[in-house]
């Protein structure tokens, strides 16, 4: 993708995004495609996906056969350059030493940033997670419903190409005809589970994400999507072409060169970009916002990684969809007179509110999956079939020890031996010689994993703040986390333990392993920080995104979430962006921006 | 025992088991955060290596072991992962030069490991002299296995605890060495990484063992 470099900049722009993921892809998209001029800002390099993704290879072909290392915590064919939980001279720091009450903040600085590694898992909210206070009384309720991002899933889902179905269950939305994709079938340890879950009441349905079953409908999906636009649907029905279905093979948190998943590198930028309004300047690291005399933000400072000089650029709308946390870290480093406590802070709640999603899990070996005969079980890259959470009316009726649900996400199959589980299975079957090689061809394939993914209510003890002693290596101030998980999340991962357990039994296989609650951050998933409400003394944001006190700066990241459902965030994150720029588009024709 | 968690389809948060097993041996003196400790300085590959380029063993860090301890090791990986249905033994795939690369690295979990695996073969050699008056690598099969049951044992005894967890951890290298390449793949009847143009389910044979036509 050609970018711009500082001498690029043009003097002033419409609208500045910072940040190129699914909320700063999604902003631009639908900002540009509508006409308005647009500079986006990623801290990190240009990243092609098409010529850097290492789709078949093998891990013999890596370092240390492709394992975990601090640089490369995914492993080493992970999408993610430049991030992870630690970046050297991007320091931050955690208010307390003991393990449970830290925030481990996973960052990935590269032009498409978590997108291209993400699971691409596109699970919609449902009704009562827009309103989860006026249900059990705990947490926020959001100032809009399920009704009015609707319509905005079924843009997301039909532009980006998400597989799955419709099972009509509680909570759990159906998408209209014409949004999905056709899930693929499960894998044979996937369909096993599915059979046994029944009967401990947990129902299996097809996943939802963000992978090309096959080709979108171009013509059709292009028209639906953007109507009265000729040259917006030329432009996007061509990117939707140029994206090949999935061959069924690879992983897709290496990131996906024929374009067949979602990430924003692949889908949101280059129909941005081909409608010659979007400049993107990659390595430029956003320090703060800027404020004109009359209470407007007049643009943004940020650092040129590649000169190490400060930059200035301009536009009559500030969008910061940097990720939750490091959108709050600008925030709070843009302090002037009028906002000594930081920007858009009157109330006082930027920062607070932080959420990540509860992570538990259970392994299972399970004798029925062993000696399978040989056959392909790469399918789409990712899991096929989760489980919604069930319990709705169980919860409701006061028979749980928790407030909120979770989802499971399965884990079964042939897939590619790697060091961790061929490494693993050799001491779970012990001895050595033939023996052993025998055994680790009997066993490989058998084991299933169980993942508890599911709701943290806010707490007041869970937010960041400037460090008032440390600065990273570009002199800007650094986020100190506090953390702390109420009972509500402690007693849902042992309720999870109990159920993974039960359809393990269930199975006649026998648990393995247990993952406790992980600490905060380890999800990435983490949301809140400047949250939306109905009010500027109580929230961040308006519905749209919109600061109270700064009425061009808006927030389309995951910073608004007032709750963080089970639902894992990121089609929400892109639904919210979309919604918010249409919004910030009827703002700049009326001429109120 | 985490035998399904590396792999990212599965669940690659559960991966980072290390990590957090890391975090909890961790011992903070007051005052210092988890984030800045953990950040240690590391000269590995960094954190942006190039992904496509095909790796070579020996060109990131310097390697570790000698010509006497490759020899032993070489003898200790085929017998743990033996030539077998003509499928080549361990040390033939190049799983020697993996664990010299793997104790040579410079990340926290390779350098616990480097001295476990350096002291386990010296051991090796100790034991040998002791039981056989010969090296390890110049003893016949029976007394390789003669040892080996012994560190292999469900409970080892007292005198070989030390030597039985470096066994362990030596036959989860070799394992993992052998198993990520071609050949150690096709010995698992993995059968993916192609390109297909559908994905149907499992075959028909693969349900009907289930249960689930």
């Amino acid at each position: 993708m050609p970018l711009i470099d500082s001498a690029g900049l043009k003097k002033e722009y419409d609208v500045i995004v910072v940040g190129s993921g699914a909320a700063g892809g999604q902003t631009a998209y639908t900002l540009t495609l509508d006409g308005a001029k647009v500079l986006m800002l990623e801290a990190g390099r240009n990243y092609v996906p098409e010529v850097e993704t290492p789709m078949f290879n093998t891990p013999d072909q890596a370092p240390l056969r492709g394992t975990s290392t601090p640089d490369k915590e995914f492993g080493f064919y992970d999408a993610t350059v430049d991030g992870g939980w630690q970046i050297p001279g991007e320091p931050y720091s955690s208010a307390s030493t003991d393990a449970d009450k830290t925030f481990w903040w996973w960052r990935a600085r590269m032009l498409g940033g978590r997108t291209n590694h993400w699971g691409r898992i596109s699970l919609r909210n449902g009704p009562y997670d827009f309103k989860p206070k006026t249900r059990d009384g705990l947490g926020f309720d959001w100032p809009i419903s399920y009704d009015d991002v609707a319509p905005y899933y079924d843009k997301v889902e039909m532009l980006i190409g998400v597989y799955g179905d419709n099972n009509g269950l509680e909570n759990t939305p159906d998408s209209p005809a014409g949004c999905l994709l056709p899930a693929p079938k499960p894998r044979a340890g996937e369909a096993l589970i599915q059979k046994h879950a029944k009967k401990t009441g947990v129902p299996v349905i097809a996943v939802h994400r963000a992978v090309l079953t096959q080709q979108l409908d171009f013509k059709r999906n292009a028209a639906l999507l953007h109507p009265g636009n000729p040259r917006a649907q030329q432009i996007v029905a061509d990117a939707m072409r140029s994206r090949a279905p999935c061959f069924w093979a690879t992983e897709c948190g290496r990131g996906c060169s024929i374009k067949a998943n979602y990430q924003s590198t692949t889908v949101h930028l280059p129909p941005a970009m081909a409608t010659g309004n979007l400049d993107i300047l990659p390595n430029a690291m956003v320090r703060e916002v800027e404020m004109g005399k009359n209470g407007r933000a007049t643009g943004v400072v940020f650092i040129d990684k590649t000169t190490g000089k400060e930059v200035r650029a301009k536009a009559r709308i500030i969008v910061l969809a940097a990720s939750a946390c490091e959108s709050v870290r600008i925030l709070l480093n843009s302090k002037s007179a009028q906002f000594p406590q930081g920007l858009a802070n009157s109330s006082g709640k930027v920062g607070k509110y932080l959420m990540d999603t509860v992570g538990a899990s259970v392994t299972g070996q399970i004798p029925a999956l062993e000696d399978l005969p040989a056959h392909n079980e790469d399918g789409a890259g990712g899991e096929h079939v989760y489980s919604p959470w069930w319990l709705y009316k169980e919860q409701l009726a006061g028979k749980l020890d928790f407030a909120r649900g979770y989802h499971i996400e399965i884990g079964a199959g042939r897939g590619m031996p790697s060091f961790g589980s061929t490494a693993g299975l050799a001491n779970f079957v012990g001895g050595y010689g033939k023996k052993l090689r025998q055994d680790m061809r009997r066993y490989y394939g058998s084991f299933i994993s169980l993942v508890c993914r599911g709701e943290m209510i806010p707490n007041e003890d869970s937010y960041c703040e400037i460090d008032p002693q440390k600065k990273d290596q570009y002199g800007i101030p650094t986020l100190r986390f506090h953390w702390k998980w109420s009972e509500h999340e402690k007693r849902q991962a042992l309720h999870s333990h109990q159920t993974f357990s039960a359809i393990i039994q269930n199975m006649g296989g026998r648990v393995t392993s247990k993952q406790d609650l992980l600490p905060g951050g380890f999800i990435i998933h983490e949301v809140g920080g400047a949250i939306m409400g109905s009010d500027a003394k109580s929230s961040v944001v308006n519905q749209w995104g919109q600061s109270w006190d700064v009425k061009n700066l808006f927030i389309t990241d995951g910073a608004p979430f007032p709750s963080n459902a089970d639902k894992n965030p990121t089609l929400t994150i892109m639904a919210l962006a979309w919604r918010s720029a249409d919004y910030m588009l009827s703002a700049l024709k009326r001429k109120e921006l | 025992m985490e035998p399904s968690n590396d792999s990212l389809r599965i669940d690659r948060r559960t991966a980072l088991k290390w990590v957090l097993a890391a975090s909890a041996a961790l011992q903070l003196p007051a005052g210092v955060s988890l984030a800045q400790s953990t950040a240690k300085n590391v000269s590995g590959y960094g954190k942006d290596p190039n992904l496509l380029k095909i790796h070579q063993i020996g060109e990131l860090w310097p390697l570790t072991l000698n010509e006497h301890q490759r020899t032993t090791a070489t003898v200790l990986s085929d017998l743990i992962i033996p030539e077998d249905q003509g499928s080549p033994a361990a040390s033939k795939v190049g799983v020697v030069d993996f664990i010299d690369e793997w104790i040579s690295a410079p990340y926290p979990n390779n350098q616990n490991d480097k001295p476990v695996v350096v002291q386990g073969l010296a051991w090796l050699d100790q034991e040998a002299q002791r039981r056989f008056k010969n090296s390890f690598s110049a003893l016949v099969e029976k007394e390789l296995v003669a040892i080996c049951d012994d560190l292999s044992a469900a409970k080892p005894a007292a005198q070989f605890e030390q030597a039985a967890k470096f066994f362990a951890r030596y036959r989860s290298l070799t394992a993992g060495g052998y198993y990520t390449t071609p050949v150690g793949m096709k010995d698992l009847r993995y059968v993916g990484n192609v390109a297909m143009t559908t994905f149907d389910g499992p075959p028909v044979e693969v349900l009907k063992k289930l249960g689930l036509t």
